[in-house]
């Protein structure tokens, strides 16, 4: 999950929160109508985090190049054999042939319609049957033994049966990976709703809310942090588990492209497929942080 | 605070439930079962007239709060009963509001929406912007409405927050040390932001609070509560009629005398 641009991430939400703290306690000691003056509008933010939140994709961007430069040198100095390691511009031919013939297209879209479709199911039913254990006891009493049984069967047990069952098609694939995505967002929304502020459920409860009003207004938003956190890794478990099934059995995907490459000895293509998946994957984690911001900027 | 508030907005004070009154029947509340159970309160048995601000006072841990929820419907009590005009509480009760020690706000809604937390079930949406929007101006934060509870002070949320309860159209106020964590100046002027609320919308007030001062400035009358010898749970030791119309004057010779005799049962000696 972490990438080169976390440490910036991390030092400026440091820098905004005691921004933050400093705020508030001069609201607080003042007087109401003199805190009004001092009170931030919405969406401030001090003009240093900003800058430093545009020097953040560049900074990114140095390690990657780096690692690229490391690998144009270690394969041409001879160090490795080019089937050990192809330089980065046969993996990029290797690239344009794939576009060329059609493939490379197909693969990708096959894993990431089936990363999709797996994730989304997997965390609807987390999402649910999360909510469902964290906010009433009989349900945690009645299901949590039984899920946290199966969520200690390693997820690899499940393909023979997958197959065994649905035969070597989509149905086994995507199921793996629903399994995948499930688990952390379960375990997360049924935990985050668990610790909901008592104060906060007990308020909204005088004032008459209960039921799906109470979880739609109070439960849910207060958890919505937890529940992108637990999204996000649901997310990178569906991309484990897409190659993992892609691996053991099929004929398209990035993880077939793998194995593939791998029985042909073409260290270039099996590159590019990693090369594609960390991209690739890198990309729908972004896409998700980018809804999560927005999502805790709503509602936390 | 007054100057900002008066005139009170037409109409604030309409289209609220009438005041009610409240009667507490040998009120019992045990915590625990067996050897472990402590009792917090006994035998406490008083009434409160419709329309009444009644303040209960009491060293911290005797239960005032206790007595507050269980009026509220928050908590049930080991044996008696609170009786609101003449049906016995019995679970959340829609006819009280109540406005807890901390704002209690949500973080994610504006001042505005956390108000309209406090609405009545079934008031149509035209009937409730309105009623927010006036009981915005009636606490002086209509220029808040769109703000989010982190971006204004301690005593904004907690205006905001009783602005929630009096959405509530309440027949019974409920205030659990509602100004307790403010500083001195916030809650001087919060009480008499209390009073002209109460002027604009005479609701029945029970009012919990351990500041004797704030006790003799806004209640018709004051219910003390103490442990007795053998700490058997707490129970009414002294109730006082507040002489004089509000608002007092806090530097009154009278008053002075009356909060030193109060001291006196809190177990405060020679102020």
């Amino acid at each position: 999950m972490s990438h080169p641009g976390e440490p910036t991430i991390t030092g400026s939400s440091v820098a905004d929160g005691r921004a933050a703290a400093a705020t508030a306690t001069t609201a607080d000691a003042a007087q109401p109508d003199a805190a009004t003056a001092s009170a931030p509008a919405p969406g401030w933010s001090p003009a240093g985090v900003r800058s430093r939140n545009w020097a953040r994709l560049p900074l990114g961007l140095i390690i990657p190049a780096a690692l690229l430069a490391a690998w144009q040198v270690a394969s041409s100095s001879g160090m490795f054999t080019v089937v050990q390691l192809p330089p980065p511009a046969m993996v990029l031919a290797a690239a344009g042939e794939l576009v060329e013939r059609g493939q490379l297209g197909t693969h990708i879209a096959i894993s990431t319609q089936r990363v999709l479709i797996g994730f989304l199911v997997g965390a609807a039913l987390g999402l649910v049957l999360g909510a469902t254990v964290g906010l009433s006891r009989l349900a945690d009493a009645l299901l949590a033994p039984t899920i946290g049984a199966l969520r200690a069967v390693p997820s690899l047990a499940w393909v023979p049966l997958l197959i065994l069952w649905m035969k070597i098609g989509e149905d086994s694939k995507v199921t793996l990976i629903i399994i995948g995505a499930f688990f952390p967002v379960f375990t997360t929304v049924s935990l985050a709703l668990r610790h909901v502020d008592r104060n906060l459920v007990e308020a909204a409860r005088a004032f008459g809310l209960k039921g799906i009003r109470l979880l739609t207004t109070v439960q849910l938003p207060a958890v919505v942090p937890a529940v992108f956190s637990g999204l996000r890794l649901a997310l990178a478990q569906a991309w484990l588990f897409l190659v993992a099934a892609e691996l053991i059995a099929s004929s398209m995907g990035l993880g077939f492209l793998l194995i593939d490459s791998q029985n042909n000895g073409r260290t270039d293509r099996l590159l590019l497929a990693i090369v594609m998946l960390a991209v690739i994957g890198k990309i729908t984690d972004a896409l998700l942080g980018l809804a999560e911001k927005w999502a805790v900027k709503r509602w936390a | 605070m007054t100057a900002v508030l008066s005139p009170l907005p037409a109409g604030a004070g309409s289209a609220h439930a009438p005041a009610l009154p409240v009667s507490f029947q040998g009120l019992r509340r045990t915590f625990g079962s067996g050897s472990a159970a402590h009792t917090v309160l006994r035998d406490v048995t008083f009434d409160v007239a419709a329309g009444e601000v009644l303040a209960i006072l009491g060293p911290s841990g005797c239960g005032k709060s206790t007595l507050l929820r269980a009026a509220a419907g928050l908590d049930y009590p080991s044996a008696g009963a609170v009786v609101i005009e003449d049906s016995p509480v019995h679970g959340i009760d829609s006819r009280c509001a109540f406005a807890f020690q901390e704002p209690r706000l949500l973080p994610w809604h504006t001042l505005q929406a956390n108000i309209a937390i406090g609405l009545p079930a079934g008031s149509s949406a035209k009937e409730g912007k309105a009623k927010v929007a006036r009981l915005l101006e009636l606490v002086g934060l209509q220029d808040f409405a769109k703000h989010r509870p982190r971006e204004v002070s301690g005593g904004m949320a907690q205006r905001t927050s009783l602005a929630r309860a009096l959405a509530r159209n309440p027949g019974v106020l409920l205030l659990d040390e509602p100004f307790g964590a403010l500083d001195a100046l916030t809650r001087i002027k919060m009480q008499d932001l209390l009073l002209d609320v109460h002027r604009a919308e005479p609701t029945t007030v029970l009012l919990v609070t351990h500041d004797v001062d704030e006790a003799l400035q806004l209640a018709d009358r004051i219910i003390v509560l103490g442990p007795d010898a053998k700490g058997q749970g707490a129970t009414i030791v002294r109730t006082i009629e507040v002489p004089g119309r509000r608002p007092r004057e806090r530097a009154s010779a009278e008053l002075a005398h009356l909060r030193s005799s109060l001291l006196e049962t809190l177990g405060v000696v020679g102020h």
